[in-house]
């Protein structure tokens, strides 16, 4: 075992000084290679647009500020609205994903009935177009007139959704969990945990560290798609977007509802990146 | 001919000087061993030697070549500066021949005929030509390190670098990697290896390095350095070493 060392007597040979300096002027001339490029792309791109035939009709209809400041307060309530759904159907998605993904790693034979429910449920759910899930659902559901199913629009979305994200989410969840090494079963079991608490304690967790960055880029995904429940008449953003929309027949609305998903989206893009970025690290802090 | 040589090599990890000043020199043809303790550098001096790490000051000759200058193109450096590590060498997703083609016939243009025929040939040379199909995972942890060796040998490379292959096998295994290093050593490669195979350091080096806290601390012929230390630190590691 060697304790670290300092040491303060080294200064850099000249060789060094020249190659540290020439990495230095390396990066410089890298900076600017990339600054430059990316203004030129721009550049390009803007003057594309702004010098096309169509771009001052384009510019009344679509970037009208008065129109955008106008419908502005009417899709920040609808946006209110799309982010409350947004987090129950996420926070409901998470425990069926983790369910369906647990019955169907699980290597019990009484499960066996559960476990053919769970493969079709997977099958389903992503084999149908999540726009279809609630339609089906948004209209069906309630015309079956059960006792206790809500017929309230926002409820039924919020299940069309989980039910259409949680076939995703499960087969996240179960890489995730079979991609954790059998030793590690060992380890717990040899210890004297059960088979349940070896999942839930030891499993589980690693399986889901291992698959946090798909599981974010799901929900990204799943926050543009409650724009598809405006089909059921719930008033999140792209509805109030849309009835803003067709009071003057000016798209600005929709480009205002446009940004603020973007806005909403970004953030779960930087958290990816950075989740991504720190278990890189620790794998390599590893080695 | 000196082949490779380091002259007052340093890196450091974080806070922790790793390597203070390391000069080695290799002639073409020999057989050098490093040993020294676990953190002593062995691994770290041969990951500069091949360019794996950055310097962070002195220079690595090889052939007469400043090759630790950031302005030389370290790929194509590698290309004749074969590495084998203590394990993981091979890509799990390709059958042994692929593993041993791949880089020949990216990197040396070689035909998928030629590649595959050489492959074949130093397979059976090292009893292992019913494995040409067979994927790393089904091989033994010694049938994987021979298999390494004749992936890095496909690429003809000048020098072999080899960082402890043999301590992540069992004991049993070990002797069929020597074996294999040891054929190739008498065919005349260069070899520099990091090992805790005194024996094998006694029977087959040419000079044996003595590493402690990150500079060559005793430097000489094998029966010189592992017979008759002339530094108290070098006694203390071999006699704790052969204690076991």
């Amino acid at each position: 075992m060697s304790v670290p060392r300092t040491d303060s007597a080294w200064t850099a040979s000249d060789t060094q000084l020249e190659r540290t300096a020439w990495r230095r002027r390396r990066a410089r001339r890298r900076t600017l290679v990339s600054a430059v490029s990316t203004a030129a792309v721009i550049g390009v791109l803007v003057t594309l647009v702004l010098t096309s035939p169509g771009w001052e009709r384009v510019q009344e209809t679509y970037f009208d500020w008065d129109q955008a400041t106008a419908s502005l307060p009417a899709v920040l309530r609808g946006f209110w609205v799309t982010v409350r759904v947004f987090l129950i159907a996420e926070a409901l998605i998470l425990v069926v994903a983790l369910v369906v993904a647990i019955i169907r790693v699980l290597p019990l034979p009484g499960l066996a009935p559960l476990k053919l429910l769970a493969v079709v449920y997977t099958d389903v759910s992503r084999g149908t177009p999540t726009l279809l899930v609630v339609y089906l659902i948004g209209f069906g559901l309630p015309a079956l007139e059960l006792q206790g199913i809500p017929n309230d629009p926002f409820w039924l979305a919020v299940i069309a959704l989980t039910f259409s994200y949680g076939g995703y989410v499960s087969e996240v969840f179960r890489a995730g969990i079979t991609s954790v090494h059998p030793s590690q079963w060992a380890g717990g079991r040899s210890l004297g945990l059960s088979y349940g608490q070896t999942l839930r304690l030891v499993v589980v967790p690693q399986g889901i560290r291992r698959v946090l960055p798909p599981l974010v880029n799901d929900f990204a995904s799943l926050q543009k798609d409650t724009a598809l429940i405006a089909v059921l008449g719930v008033a999140e953003a792209f509805q109030r977007a849309q009835i803003e929309q067709l009071r003057e027949f000016n798209y600005t609305p929709l480009v205002v509802a446009a940004v603020g998903y973007i806005l909403l989206t970004v953030p779960f893009a930087r958290l990816t990146d950075h989740l991504a970025l720190r278990l890189a690290r620790r794998d390599q802090g590893a080695a | 001919m000196t082949l490779l040589r380091a002259e007052r090599v340093r890196k450091h990890f974080g806070e922790h000087q790793v390597l203070t000043g390391v000069d080695l020199a290799v002639e073409a043809g020999q057989v050098v061993c490093l040993i020294g303790s676990s953190g002593s550098g062995k691994s770290t001096l041969l990951r500069c030697l091949n360019l794996l790490e950055t310097l962070d000051d002195g220079t690595v000759w090889f052939d007469g070549r400043d090759i630790s200058d950031p302005r030389v193109d370290a790929d194509e450096v590698r290309r004749d500066i074969g590495m084998v590590f203590q394990a993981y060498n091979l890509f799990p997703h390709l059958s042994v021949l692929d593993n041993i083609t791949l880089a020949p016939r990216r990197l040396r243009g070689r035909s998928r005929a030629a590649a595959q025929a050489y492959a074949h040939e130093q397979l059976a040379r090292f009893g292992l030509a019913d494995k040409a199909g067979a994927h790393p995972d089904s091989l033994s942890g010694g049938q994987q390190q021979r298999v390494a060796i004749v992936q890095a040998m496909a690429m003809s490379p000048r020098v072999l670098l080899l960082d402890e292959v043999t301590s992540a096998l069992d004991p049993e295994l070990v002797g069929e990697v020597l074996d294999t290093v040891r054929a190739l050593v008498d065919e005349g490669l260069t070899v520099v290896m990091a090992t805790h195979e005194m024996t094998f350091a006694r029977d087959v080096a040419d000079r044996v390095a003595y590493l402690h806290e990150g500079t060559v601390l005793e430097e000489g012929s094998p029966a010189a350095v592992l017979g008759d230390p002339s530094h108290e630190r070098t006694r203390a590691f071999l006699s704790r070493f052969l204690r076991g």
